[in-house]
């Protein structure tokens, strides 16, 4: 600072160097200025960036096959996808616990629904498997109960696993019976966690689930077949010792099970599933389970693009499933066509406005602006009117002799239709920036250029056009954005030729609940459309696009 | 942004607060006639009788999946009974997103005290869903561009020779490739175990080729009666009350093809996560509506057959029209002579995959 | 107009107007004659019409409206005699129409509007241009009053009945606007339309016009970025701005609420905006406010004494482009909104797909008129703010 005090340097009024002073002021207007901006940037993070974030997330997210199945996919990973055989008992054994946990929380549909996307015909062996999957648990049930009858009974699982202050708050709320009440929140007794650890985490789990129902107490309610799955499994591999460390339980009752289990064969785990459905026997669908069980996948992006990843690699689909790719290049493809006729119409409508009596063109601009304003729905039914088999259209060509009545012009339900009421309804957009281009070219270069012996064409040609040239831009680019994401014109005019990617998109969220792939597929345009986006800055400029 | 997040939403909580003052329901139905018809017969009769009850009608019973399922995992349900078709009731049931229902305990009986379970018979098709109607997926066609012998088959459908013109079909498998299968001379009673293999489908497909490129695919009940009215198709497919209002209530030139009619139930399901007093609430509404005589009243206005056994005795006449409601029911035995019978469990196990492959078949 | 060009000769009016008055003449006697299967004496008719027409027009009857009104009044006198009602309109608009063409083609007016020294190759192309501007404008307006007519059919359908085509008033009723000011449906989204667009729109030309005048600035730091970022309501393609809100507002309590979607239309509203103002802010003379503050203003008084004003009609015209945009709006809502909130656009397209009733066209005839208010006054609006800019020194 002193420094340029001493070099003697410009000073402002009040004394401080005038770098200085410019310096400051500078940044008090850039902070004005984002003060001013600061409100509606937040406005639109919040309301419209954050959620357009959130959906694009769901493209990767892939919880619900580790949620769902967690053991089974802990156990999945010692297996070797390559080989040709189904993987091994300790995997079955998993999925015993965990496939009937998903059914008691009715989430196996789900997941059956999900791993279909993948693999088309998981999701009815999921679904026909839901069906008998505590006959598993039963089986393990009826030994229990075999050794001893109080198996049977909740309160043994609720004084095994509850904690001793919880129980007795429980108990108390049992027999209080007071309907407004809820059963105190269930606390899992210390040490039982180390010593039986499926059974334990199963518990917890059925616990929730009873206390979130709420109509029954958990000491009331009859204990899930899966605890007794579990349970046989800890009582397997649990030491004695680890057993003996539990005190202050019935440890006779669990002694006396686990002897029991020890001296009956291995359940066959394996074989219970493949009895229920042969599906399970299926290489490929144990492949799906692994190659999907990370919490991030990219599967849902390369189903986007129609390609599959499978136990080796990543590989194209089938040929009957290919359709997304050849969408996209629809959607590309018309929409280059609706532009270009916007372009081809829009064109000598701009330049005969901008070259009009100003009084003239503003009341030629209403008949500009009226169907832009016009409800969009009201306008696709115009077209449906105008341009069906027996629609206006063709009642007049068939009415003038034109078109012989037997073989009427088919111009909905196609192509033709969709890019005839998008280009109508998109027509304002190319209109309104080369108009405002136009306006600001002066009528004399043209004339300049006549009269130093240029022909109509020529002048036009070399002088005029160019200088329009960022309107054609503006337009273009404007145009091309809103039609490559529009779907509900497509939806009802465009049958099954006309349709667009964005109706696939909307088909997922809507009807076959793909979440995941219609965000990839969102994604993908989201990104075509950013890049236009940056091209469109890039040569016209967002600040020069003009509307009205 | 957490905070903002927790602001709007407080602020939002806040404004939304202040305006409910007596019980106000959110019903779910697909609008149109059919709603109408529910809120004449149901509806309006409940709130005369509990003037504090207020109901709003949402038509999204089309997108009821999808938003059960985006509710559910927001945690926020909005909705407090919902008309499905069984397939979605299935689905719903399946994920957990419907309550499950004694029929028993909170139905009303028949007046005869038959229980609710006996009376509504096989209309249950899961634990959630408590059926309203039948109804059926069926065929009409205009009488003036069909020639001097109209239709008698559902294979005409597949005959260009004999009836040129368009057709509309539903989009959507369902329906469509069991027709497709039953007119390629596959027996009715096989046609689900020939849909199970991926011949079958191939097979079905390819008669659906046949006709493709005459088929205009309609994905809501309005449109096929519109498409005949205008002359557009030559015959389609859609539900059988759309075609009763266009002929009785409209007077088009249209006429009904029952055969091969595919039979269908629609019903109301009470979504998981209600508040209980809520619940109680909707619940009595339930038992209300879903009683003999309610049931009845619907086909006053809408020519779909009630679901119970004991409301066929009561159909009556059409509310307007004056004309006997009975012979324009699916059920009639007249009109039932050939049908479909959908198979809901096949349906809700393949489901997923046939519609990928439908999907993509049309997009061929 | 009539004389605006002495120095062009008339032209011949056997050699040039007589010849294309017999084709315009053909034409119309074809469209005629087809209408009765006799297309090839109805262009004999036609040609011979029209050359006399012709003849008759430019030699005895200078004065052209009432040469113009006689021929409307006598081909319609001709067309109720021989057809009927319909006979009497087509009558009419061809009598107005072959008139005015006479008039146009003798009297030299098609060269009114190019320079004299035009070549009649030039005069012919400028007079194509002209009509095919004409066609396009047609293309532009054709949909929707094709499409108006049909709400006063007697019927439930959007078809042509052949009564409303022979013009019997049978087939034709006021019906569908009775049913959308009696039906509940139609007046409660009516209503709710009218809650949540001007709500919308206020949000977003508060925040909008502000951030503009922010963006305006001469150092703005990431102007590029912010833009973008504000912009981006308009690029994103609708269905996934929807599909995102849903979820994200679902999250956070606002799916289904009348915040949520107020909020949403609001954001989809700000770009045109930011847009609009930041237009007129360009043509902003940013001396004004310099002088303003010179005086002894503060920024408030500037703002709104001596900014706000200038720049108000862009302001109102942003706030009728994000207004329409909420009043228009069938995505988003569909997804945001619960059954509290239908609007308009979301009862039409509900009553498309499950009803389908020209109710919707009653509603769309009315919404017409209802833009056409709504157009006039932001031309007027554009007057006004060119009469402004003219005194501001720019």
């Amino acid at each position: 600072m002193s420094e340029t005090i001493e070099a003697g340097p410009m000073r402002a009024a009040d004394g401080t160097p005038l770098k200085k002073s410019l310096a400051r002021a500078l940044r008090r207007q850039k902070l004005r200025a984002l003060a001013l901006i600061a409100p509606l940037l937040i406005f639109i993070l919040v309301t419209f960036i954050a959620p357009i974030a959130d959906m694009l997330f769901r493209s990767v997210e892939n919880q619900i096959v580790s949620d769902t199945l967690p053991r089974t996919v802990v156990a999945l990973k010692d297996w070797d996808a390559a080989s040709d055989e189904a993987p091994g008992e300790p995997v079955f054994a998993a999925l015993a616990v965990d496939f009937q946990i998903a059914t008691e929380l009715k989430n196996h549909t789900k997941l059956g629904s999900r791993l279909n996307y993948e693999d088309p015909g998981i999701s009815s062996l999921f679904r026909k498997s839901g069906r008998s999957a505590d006959d598993i648990g039963k089986s393990f049930m009826d030994r229990f109960v075999g050794i001893d009858a109080a198996w049977k009974k909740p309160e043994t699982w609720a004084a095994l696993f509850g904690d001793d202050v919880w129980l007795a708050d429980a108990t108390a709320w049992a027999d209080a019976k007071d309907k407004d009440a809820r059963e105190p929140a269930f606390k899992l007794r210390d040490g039982v966690g180390d010593a039986l650890p499926a059974t334990a985490e199963t518990y917890r789990t059925f616990a929730r689930a009873v206390q979130a129902e709420g109509r029954k107490g958990l000491v009331e309610t009859k204990p899930w077949p899966v605890l007794f799955t579990a349970l046989s499994q800890d009582l397997t591999s649990a030491t004695p010792e680890a057993l003996a460390a539990l005190t202050d339980v019935d440890t006779a009752l669990l002694q006396q099970a686990a002897t029991a289990v020890a001296g009956t064969e291995p359940f066959a785990y394996r074989d219970a599933f493949l009895a229920i459905d042969k599906g399970w026997g299926d290489v490929d669908a144990w492949r799906t389970i692994r190659a999907y069980s990370p919490r991030y996948t990219p599967g849902y992006f390369l189903n986007a693009i129609d390609l599959e990843k499978g136990a080796d690699g990543i590989s194209a689909r089938p040929d009957d499933q290919k359709i997304y790719i050849k969408l996209f290049i629809r959607t590309m493809w018309m929409s280059m066509l609706i532009t270009f006729s916007c372009l081809l119409l829009g064109y000598p409508v701009a330049w005969l406005l901008a070259n009009l009596r100003s009084s003239t063109a503003n009341l030629l601009m209403i008949l500009v602006l009226l169907p832009f304003w016009t409800s969009l729905l009201v306008r696709t039914s115009a077209w449906k009117v105008l341009l069906q088999q027996q629609g206006v259209i063709n009642d007049i060509l068939v009415w003038l002799g034109l078109v012989d009545d037997g073989n009427r012009l088919i111009m909905i339900n196609n192509q033709f239709g969709t890019i005839t009421a998008m280009t109508h309804i998109l027509l304002p957009f190319m209109i309104l920036p080369l108009y405002s281009v136009m306006k600001t070219i002066p009528p004399s270069y043209l004339r300049a250029a006549k009269s130093l012996g240029a022909t109509n064409w020529t002048a036009f040609w070399r002088v005029y056009f160019p200088q329009s040239v960022p309107g054609i831009g503006a337009g273009s680019i404007l145009v091309f954005i809103l039609s490559i994401g529009y779907y509900i014109t497509p939806e009802i005019v465009g049958g099954t030729q006309g349709v667009f990617i964005s109706n696939r998109i909307a088909y997922h969220i809507s009807t076959s609940l793909n979440w995941g792939l219609a965000a990839a597929l969102g994604a993908i345009l989201l990104a075509v459309v950013l890049l236009l986006y940056y091209v469109y800055d890039k040569i016209v400029g967002i600040d020069n696009v003009k509307l009205g | 942004m957490k905070l903002m997040n927790t602001l709007l939403a407080t602020t939002a909580l806040g404004l939304s607060a202040g305006a409910a003052s007596a019980v106000e329901l959110t019903f779910v139905s697909w609008g149109g006639a059919y709603q109408q018809s529910q809120l004449k017969a149901y509806a309006e009769p409940y709130m005369a009788e509990h003037p504090d009850v207020k109901i709003i009608w949402d038509e999204s019973s089309a997108e009821a999946v999808a938003k059960l399922r985006a509710m559910n995992e927001a945690g926020n349900i909005s909705w407090d009974l919902v008309d499905v078709t069984v397939s979605d009731s299935i689905r719903l049931c399946d994920e957990g997103l419907a309550r499950e229902i004694d029929f028993d305990t909170e139905l009303a009986p028949a007046p005869d005290g038959t229980s609710a379970t006996e009376d509504f018979g096989n209309t249950l098709q899961n634990d959630c869903f408590v059926p309203q109607i039948v109804y059926s997926t069926t065929f009409g066609y205009r009488t003036d561009l069909v020639g001097d012998t109209p239709p008698t088959s559902v294979c005409d459908i597949f005959d260009l020779a004999k009836y040129p013109g368009k057709r509309s079909l539903q989009k959507r498998p369902i329906d469509n490739v069991e027709w497709a299968l039953y007119c390629d001379g596959v027996a009715s009673d096989d046609i689900y175990s020939v849909l199970g293999t991926d011949e079958g489908v191939e097979q079905a497909f390819k008669k659906l080729d046949t006709i493709k490129d005459q088929v205009v695919w309609w994905s809501a009940g309005a449109e096929t009666p519109q498409l005949l009215a205008d002359g557009e198709v030559v015959m389609g497919s859609t539900f059988n009350g759309r075609l009763f209002s266009a002929i009785a209530e409209q007077n088009q030139p249209i006429a009904m093809l029952w055969d091969r009619q595919s039979f269908d139930i629609d019903g109301w399901i009470v979504p998981a996560g209600l508040a209980p007093e809520k619940e109680a609430v909707v619940m009595d509404f339930l038992k209300f509506a879903t009683d003999t005589q309610r049931l009845a009243d619907q086909a006053k206005y809408i020519s779909y057959g009630p679901a119970r056994a004991s409301s066929a005795p009561l159909v009556g006449k059409h509310a307007d029209l004056g004309i006997d409601m009975a012979p324009h029911m699916p059920t009639d035995p007249a009109n039932a002579t050939n049908v479909q019978l959908y198979d809901y469990s096949w349906w809700a196990d393949h489901r997923d995959d046939l519609d990928a492959k439908f999907q993509a078949w049309l997009a061929q | 107009m009539s004389i605006a060009h002495p120095d062009i000769p008339t032209p011949s009016l056997v050699g040039f107007t007589l010849p294309i008055m017999a084709i315009a003449g053909a034409f119309s006697g074809y469209v005629v004659g087809t209408a009765h299967g006799t297309p090839v004496p109805g262009v004999i008719l036609g040609i011979l019409i029209a050359v006399a027409l012709g003849y008759v027009l430019a030699r005895f009857v200078p004065n052209r409206r009432a040469g113009r009104l006689g021929t409307a009044a006598l081909a319609g006198i001709a067309g109720l005699a021989w057809v009927g009602t319909s006979g009497l309109i087509a009558g009419i608009l061809i009598g107005l129409v072959l008139s005015w063409f006479a008039y146009w083609l003798s009297s030299s007016d098609y060269r009114a509007s190019v320079p004299v020294y035009a070549t009649a190759g030039d005069v012919l192309w400028h007079n194509t241009f002209k009509f095919i501007c004409g066609l396009i404008f047609f293309f532009l307006i054709a949909p929707i009053v094709v499409v108006l007519p049909l709400s006063f059919n007697a019927e439930n359908f959007f078809t042509f009945t052949p009564k409303m085509l022979a013009l019997d008033p049978d087939g034709y009723s006021l019906k569908h606007y009775r049913d959308f000011f009696t039906n509940a449906d139609w007046q409660g989204s009516l209503w709710n339309s009218f809650r949540i667009a001007p709500v919308a729109t206020i949000l977003s030309v508060g925040f909008g016009t502000l951030a503009a005048i922010g963006l305006s600035q001469s150092h703005v730091p990431f102007r590029r970025a912010i833009m973008a970022i504000l912009i981006s309501p308009m690029i994103v393609p609708l269905i996934i701005s929807a599909a995102g809100m849903y979820f994200f507002y679902s999250r956070i309590g606002l799916q289904g609420t009348y915040w949520g979607v107020v909020l949403a239309h609001a954001a989809l509203g700000i770009p045109f905006v930011i847009i609009t103002v930041t237009a007129t802010l360009v043509g902003f003379d940013r001396s004004l406010t310099r002088a303003a503050a010179n005086m002894g203003a503060g920024p408030v008084r500037t703002f709104f004494k001596v900014q706000m004003p200038l720049i108000l009609p862009g302001v109102i015209s942003g706030g009728l482009f994000a207004f329409i945009t909420s009043f228009d709006e069938v995505v988003v809502v569909l997804f945001v909104g619960s059954a509290g909130q239908k609007t308009l656009p979301w009862q039409m397209f509900t009553g498309l797909r499950e009803q389908i009733s020209p109710t919707i066209l009653a509603v769309a005839a009315i919404l017409v008129a209802f833009s056409i208010v709504l157009l006039t006054t932001v031309e007027i609006l554009r007057r006004r703010s060119e009469r402004l800019r003219g005194m501001s020194p720019s």
